[in-house]
């Protein structure tokens, strides 16, 4: 048991790798635990949740413990590869180590996938309707590869009962393979030196190189380096029940009923970019982004070792690295907020629900009192707020009477534009000029509403006109 | 026996042992694939979708959409409430008829309908489609899917029994244009 690391290798930053296994195994002994109550059948699977939440002893904290592993799974993965990436660990001599682990990353997403299928609640149903979605645009095969993925012909029993397997047994499977490969690659390559700005790694030196560092500066794994790992891993468990004990488990949310079309669905946290991705990328960008973007990606990935294998490891002398990271952390994290509000979807009940302020109210003529019916009525308020309260799919309206005039107004609502669906066969005239003449009044005080300059020009006549050589009438 | 015949004769029943393999390898490989890839074999050989009843013509009135639900032709006991789906029944005017599934064309979301604004709007990334199943706005590259049906003996009947997707098979495809575009 006198494997010796590099010294510099003895650091908080490599921890995440053991973490993740850490909590590999705590989903293993918490997904086996539930496993002996749970039942993976389309009609019974939701009422054994709630079994486990409410009738034995501990069960929500177990599946907090589960839920939340999850979570924090995803998190350490992703933290352990933008280590590994920044620390230039992927290069000569750990290229498999690195494709291994793409594998792995993979593998972890099919776990969560599948794993928030197994909560089989409204979400879940939903969330299966959108990847058999997402995977019937694939060409020639797409409708086949949906009936494979839902074991028939609609999100059923079969569909569970796959997930089920796959979670369980095919995945899971596959992980342990994996991550013995990759232990073994890691033990056989020795763990990644701290890199030093200025050291490059060559294919012709490194191996002798790092050798040398081991043995003339080196410390046996255990107990100098382990100790961080092992601290570390229980400061993982710790948050983990933490998190179980004071969050509780996920859900489950409604029962898993097709016909209950009040159902607003949401992917887990680890997948809200997608949500956001999705539902701002124009229509057109979308089938050929989500079938040739992963393709590409993961070609990147893969192929990074085998092009950047050597050179510098430090961050400091890698600024494209550095920025790239940035750059889908920002844009991972930008998404996964929207998707915390969905800005994009039209609150279903805000013309119902949301009253009209009461400044927008007051000292107007009965016509535009009408027409901020008329706005309530045709679930206007749904997807455009006032006051603050409403929909964000579309512009605020508090203010539209300094922006449009009143012809703009009305084309607007008749004809819809951009976003906006046209209202002219659902409004009558009169229903338009009252809902027109109410938006007109739409403005803060003080500030003067949208002019048409053209029309004023022409009000005034020819003869006013600078430019104009005219007779006068 | 000589050394060498007997190890000729040896090497020589070691092939016919893993050719014997090999073929009790492929031999069980079909019905183990053809388990695995029933769901689509099913599809190709009967389809998944039939024709059944929805109700009474009478049940819809003229110029309203309402929401029917039926037992999925094809489903399994423990299917449970899985099987019960949902479709948007559209009476135009009295004889003409529109059948839609809830599942919104982009991504499958249920849509809701709003009849005082004669809009479908789905909840998850924003699509819209007009009474008649157009699309309005929004992500959806299409309208809304559209359901085979006939009326028979004052009955609506409709053909369905498939979740339908943007992918999906052709009798979903009738792809409707936004009115003014």
């Amino acid at each position: 048991m006198d494997h010796p690391v590099p010294k510099s290798a003895a650091s908080w930053f490599y921890v995440f790798g053991s973490g993740a296994l850490v909590i590999f195994g705590l989903q293993v002994v918490t997904g086996i635990l539930l496993a002996l109550l749970y039942v993976p059948s389309a009609g019974e699977a939701w009422n054994s949740l709630q079994a486990l939440n409410h009738d034995v002893a501990l069960g929500w904290f177990l599946r907090g413990m589960h839920g939340w592993g999850s979570n924090f799974m995803v998190a350490i993965v992703l933290l352990h590869m933008v280590q590994v990436f920044m620390f230039g660990a992927y290069k000569f001599p750990r290229e498999l180590t690195w494709v291994v682990g793409i594998c792995l990353l993979l593998m972890t997403m099919g776990m969560a996938f599948t794993g928030q299928v197994l909560r089989f609640d409204q979400d879940a149903y939903w969330g299966l309707g959108i990847g058999a979605s997402i995977a019937s645009r694939v060409p020639v095969m797409g409708p086949q590869v949906v009936h494979l993925m839902l074991g028939g012909p609609i999100i059923a029993g079969a569909t569970l009962s796959r997930f089920f397997a796959l979670h369980v047994f095919v995945i899971p499977g596959i992980l342990i393979g994996l991550v013995c490969l990759h232990l073994l690659m890691v033990l056989k390559l020795g763990i990644n030196e701290w890199p030093m700005p200025g050291r490059l790694v060559r294919r012709s030196t490194y191996l002798k190189d790092y050798h040398d560092l081991v043995h003339k500066d080196g410390e046996p794994f255990v107990p100098y380096a382990i100790w961080k790992d092992v601290f570390f891993a229980g400061i993982l468990i710790a948050c983990i029940a933490l998190c179980a004990a004071y969050f509780g488990p996920f859900g489950p949310s409604g029962r898993p009923d097709p016909t209950n079309i009040q159902a607003i669905p949401r992917p887990d946290y680890f997948f809200l970019w997608l949500y956001a991705l999705l539902a701002l990328l124009p229509p057109s960008m979308e089938t050929p982004a989500l079938l040739i973007g992963p393709v590409v990606i993961l070609g990147g990935l893969l192929a990074l070792p085998f092009l950047f294998g050597e050179g510098e490891k430090s961050w400091k002398r890698r600024p494209v690295a550095v920025i790239s990271v940035l750059l889908v952390a920002v844009a991972l994290g930008t998404f996964t907020h929207l998707s915390s509000y969905t800005p994009w979807s039209p609150i279903m009940d805000a013309w119902s629900s949301d009253p009209i302020p009461d400044t927008d109210l007051a000292h107007r003529t009965a016509l535009e009192r009408q027409g901020a019916l008329v706005f309530q009525q045709k679930q206007c308020h749904n997807c455009h707020s006032l006051g603050n309260e409403g929909g964000m799919r579309g512009p605020a309206l508090d203010s539209v009477a300094t922006r449009l005039t009143q012809d703009q107004l009305i084309r607007q609502v008749i004809q819809g534009g951009g976003n906006m669906p046209a209202y002219g066969k659902n409004l009558s005239p009169a229903q338009t000029t009252a809902l027109v003449g109410f938006l007109e009044t739409l403005r803060p005080a003080g500030q003067s509403p949208a002019r048409n300059a053209s029309e004023a020009l022409a009000e005034q006549g020819p003869a006013s006109s600078p430019n104009s050589s005219a007779p006068k009438p | 026996m000589s050394d060498q015949e007997s190890l000729s004769r040896r090497a020589a029943l070691t092939k016919i042992a893993f050719a014997f393999n090999a073929v009790v390898g492929v031999v069980l490989a079909v019905p183990v694939i053809g388990y695995l890839l029933s769901p689509m074999v099913r599809a190709r050989k009967n389809g998944y979708t039939s024709w059944f009843a929805l109700g009474a013509a009478s049940n819809f009135p003229a110029g309203q959409t309402r929401l029917a639900t039926y037992r999925n032709p094809i489903a399994n006991a423990w299917d449970g409430q899985t099987a019960d789906i949902a479709c948007w029944v559209r009476n135009v005017d009295g004889s003409q008829f529109q059948i839609f599934a809830v599942n919104c064309a982009h991504l499958g979301c249920p849509v809701r309908w709003f009849p005082q604004s004669g809009l479908f709007m789905c909840p998850c990334h924003g699509g819209a489609y007009y009474e008649d199943g157009s699309r309005a706005s929004g992500p959806p590259e299409r309208g809304l899917f559209t359901y085979n049906h006939k009326i028979e003996n004052g009955q609506l009947w409709i053909d369905a029994g498939s979740l339908p997707t943007p992918g999906g098979s052709a009798s979903n495809r009738a792809k409707n244009g936004a009115p003014c575009a």
